[in-house]
């Protein structure tokens, strides 16, 4: 069993660099069509030619294009982001605490709305047809075709200014107790999780829904199990590939899409950080963030991958 | 009936009376709300400042990218943290006069060319160093410096000569300069430990609060500094804080919901909203800040004076303050200072006359559509703004066509390149100040294109005469000339609108700048 899926896991980690390769150049060459350089950006209002000349041979933005690649790529895989035009802050160490800001929001949202998502799916299943599915798919629907800054408006407006029982603004820092941090995300955590609880509730449904059109599950239901029974056992086991996807795809959302969340609540995470920079045209900041970005969405893509490869005797074991 | 009132403001003031029963009893004495509330205010300030706790401001402008460095503070809120941390060598009190800081003292040589500052006494650093005058001189050195980058580098420049000897600094100026204290109170301007040469950003100043946490885009903290040399007057809560708020909704629901005690930048179109919440108080004030449409004139077909005054009678003024302000703003007249500026004289009000208009159009000579560029950037409205503009314009048989153009990019693409566009100006603290920086033929700019060698001549004049009934003419003078002669389409001056929580006391409002100045968490306090 093992050589088949050494070699196919082997092929996709693979797969995954190289196309993190290609995205890297893609970053690089969008950064470049920006309207505008960095020393205008830098300058502002007050620039005049000398300045902006002076400025653009101290960033060395007058070296052509693709040596300015090869510098940019060397450093990164060397673990050196470069440090950021407009601060003169190093991007590695202010991108640490963003990012695990931003993973603790995504963190909670999961722990939150994926055993949640599976659970509505599988009773969705259970009754389905019935008012329990349609209430369950018309709450999950109308939740995510909201747009996210309308949920957060409305959480904010209900539970920070009628009520007062969460803060309006999600400010963490250092020394906060992890008390006082779930309190401060519980607001975004919770817009977070209704933008993308549908998506993962449905699939689950319509993957279990698919297995039970299959004979062994009519067996399974002739031989008497109870319908949560078949379910669990039979039906859940055989549809685990398409969910695992889906809660990867949303996770891989969670980290990357919460630009918007983290703005509304003014939550010092990636996004924000990515916004403030590409305002000031920080270009190695943009590139640095975009390609962390990039790497988590290709990462999770992975993993949804193999796992469902790992789930599925027939790609365990293919003929 | 007064004593009554004294009386009952008192007990306010004391806690014994609620705000609202106060009014209440107020009104029933015939007493109108604004005053009334203003005699509350000096029963607050007289019942003294109340010392403790923790102020919290939401602001807008604030990212990640700030730095404590004075010389690169640019948005609002370095600016504001900077108020805590650092102390000016003068500034500008609420009334618009001169307030001496660090300087104790300053003089002038009868042509207002050599300048004496005597430094104060006392003044200690945050480090526990005194402030001396060698601190003094080698901040100024270190705005003068190109290298710097300082956003006062623009004024800076008018220095020739930096000296300390003892307690006192002597600056010699290249070209007199009447209104070089008022320059020194430039925000940019805070003292500091051998002028920040050592490290610009490390956030060492002699301000009523020490930083505490500096984290650019997130949140600054001030704790106070116990040393401070005017303790009684600044420095009342135990700690300030700074949040950055950058969306508006956002940072009304923070004071809404009790996270902050004040915000600025109320948006004009939900104030009246704001103003009905509990324990909510607007601070709307005027300052010199203006929302412009400005023409080059030196683009045809803006050379023409005939069609840029076509152009200044086709704009409905009121309209536009009503409309897109909601009269939270004055009425602009083409000239770019108002009321907010010493040595300020009323010129009679340009009004919207389509008749007017469509004489000076004809005479104009011009033929076909006026292309004018706007954005949601320029100022806030500015596309609404630009749509008013269009429809009054109509009715003078003025066709203007508009161009909405995209945020990104508009301050390096279309301002002060494309002949007519939407623009704003901060405005500045004197009135040299604001036609130096746009209005001489040689300043960067110059965003109307307003070259006039008899213009320049006057400015230089004016900057050099320290009779003040003189200088008020002759600014009245260079007034009239760019109403009537120059690029400028003058709608409206816009005013600061903050808004502060229940309990905020010590408020005074200040023309200068949104949150007193920048002043508002070191000189207000909570009320117990």
């Amino acid at each position: 069993m093992s050589s088949p899926i050494v070699k196919l896991v082997a092929q996709r980690i693979a797969l995954g660099i190289l196309l993190l390769l290609a995205v890297s150049v893609l970053i690089f060459a969008g950064t470049q069509i920006l309207p505008g350089d960095v020393a205008q950006a830098i300058l502002g209002q007050s620039a005049t030619p000398e300045s902006l000349a002076n400025l653009r041979e101290q960033l060395g933005l007058n070296q052509p294009a693709y040596i300015r690649y090869f510098h940019w790529l060397g450093g990164v895989l060397t673990g050196d982001l470069g440090t950021a035009m407009s601060s003169g802050q190093d991007i590695a160490t202010s991108i640490r605490e963003r990012l695990w800001n931003t993973l603790f929001l995504a963190f909670w949202a999961a722990i939150v709305a994926i055993p949640l998502a599976i659970t509505l799916g599988l009773i969705a299943v259970r009754y389905r047809n019935g008012w329990v599915d349609k209430l369950i798919s018309g709450v999950a629907l109308a939740s995510t075709s909201f747009p996210e800054f309308f949920i957060g408006y409305l959480l904010v407006f209900y539970f920070a200014v009628e009520h007062q029982w969460f803060p309006a603004i999600s400010t963490v820092y250092e020394g906060m107790s992890l008390g006082e941090r779930l309190q401060a995300i519980a607001l975004p955590a919770a817009a977070l999780t209704l933008v993308v609880l549908a998506h993962m509730m449905r699939m689950t449904r319509a993957a279990i829904l698919n297995v039970m059109q299959s004979a062994y599950v009519e067996t399974a239901e002739l031989k008497g199990l109870s319908g949560f029974a078949v379910i669990r056992k039979h039906a859940f086991p055989n549809a685990i590939a398409p969910i695992i996807n889906v809660v990867m795809l949303n996770l891989a959302y969670l980290v990357v899409g919460v630009v918007v969340v983290e703005v509304i609540f003014v939550y010092p995470g990636m996004g924000q950080y990515l916004v403030d920079h590409v305002t000031k045209r920080d270009v190695p900041v943009v590139q640095a963030v975009g390609l962390i970005f990039a790497a988590v969405y290709i990462t999770l893509n992975i993993i949804a991958d193999i796992g469902a490869i790992v789930a599925n005797p027939r790609l365990r074991h293919p003929k | 009936m007064t004593n009554e009132l004294d009386y009952l403001s008192r007990r306010v003031a004391a806690g014994k009376l609620s705000r609202r029963d106060f009014l209440g009893r107020a009104a029933a004495l015939g007493i109108s709300a604004p005053f009334a509330n203003s005699l509350l205010s000096s029963a607050a300030r007289a019942a003294g400042p109340v010392k403790g706790g923790t102020l919290k401001a939401g602001l807008v402008g604030g990212e990640s990218t700030n730095s404590l460095d004075p010389a690169l503070m640019m948005t609002q809120v370095p600016f504001a943290f900077g108020k805590c941390w650092g102390e000016m060598i003068v500034e500008l009190s609420p009334e618009g006069k001169l307030e001496n800081r660090i300087a104790e003292e300053i003089g002038s040589s009868d042509d207002a060319k050599v300048w004496t500052l005597k430094i104060r006494d006392g003044v200690e650093f945050h480090n526990g160093k005194t402030v001396t005058a060698e601190d003094v001189a080698a901040t100024l050195e270190r705005h003068s410096d190109e290298k710097s980058k300082s956003g006062a580098l623009g004024y800076m420049k008018g220095i020739d000569t930096i000296k300390a000897s003892g307690k006192e600094v002597v600056l010699t100026l290249k070209e007199p300069n009447a209104d070089l204290p008022y320059l020194l109170s430039d925000y940019h301007l805070i003292v500091q430990p051998n002028g920040g040469k050592d490290k610009p950003d490390a956030g060492i100043g002699a301000g009523p609060y020490k930083v505490k946490v500096n984290e650019p885009g997130v949140r600054h903290v001030g704790e106070r500094f116990a040393n401070y040399w005017q303790g009684d007057k600044m420095g009342h809560a135990d700690q300030v804080e700074v949040v950055v708020i950058n969306d508006a909704t956002a940072r009304t629901a923070a004071l809404q919901g009790g996270q902050v005690n004040m915000i600025n930048r109320v948006e004009p179109k939900i104030v009246d909203l704001i103003k009905r919440v509990k324990g909510v108080t607007i601070r709307n004030h005027a300052g010199p800040g203006h929302y412009v449409f400005i023409m080059h004139c030196n683009t045809a077909p803006f050379d023409n004076n005939d069609l840029r005054m076509a152009l200044k009678l086709a704009i409905d003024r009121e309209e536009m303050l009503k409309k897109v302000l909601r009269g939270y703003g004055s009425l602009g007249n083409d000239f770019p200072i108002n009321a907010s500026y010493p040595l300020f004289t009323e010129i009679e009000q340009r009004k919207y006359d389509p008749d007017k208009a469509k004489f000076h159009y004809k005479k104009s000579g011009h033929d076909g559509s006026v292309l004018l560029r706007t954005s949601d950037v320029a100022f806030p409205g500015a596309v609404d703004a630009a749509q008013l503009y269009q429809q009054s314009a109509a009715k003078a048989g003025i066709k203007l066509e508009i161009k909405r153009e995209p945020g990104d990019g508009y301050w390096n693409e279309v301002w002060n390149k494309q002949p007519f566009c939407a623009s704003y100006w901060g405005g500045r603290s004197t009135q040299d100040q604001m036609y130096s920086t746009a209005y001489l033929s040689t300043a960067d700019w110059n965003d109307t294109r307003f070259k006039r060698p008899d213009f320049d001549k006057m400015v230089l004049a004016a900057r050099a005469e320290l009779d003040e009934g003189k200088r008020k003419q002759m600014y009245h003078d260079m007034a009239v000339m760019v109403r009537d002669e120059g690029g400028l389409i003058l709608p409206m001056f816009n005013q600061f609108i903050d808004a502060t929580g229940p309990k905020v006391a010590g408020w005074v409002d200040d023309p200068h700048q949104e949150l007193m100045n920048g002043y508002a968490l070191a000189k207000c306090w909570l009320e117990a």
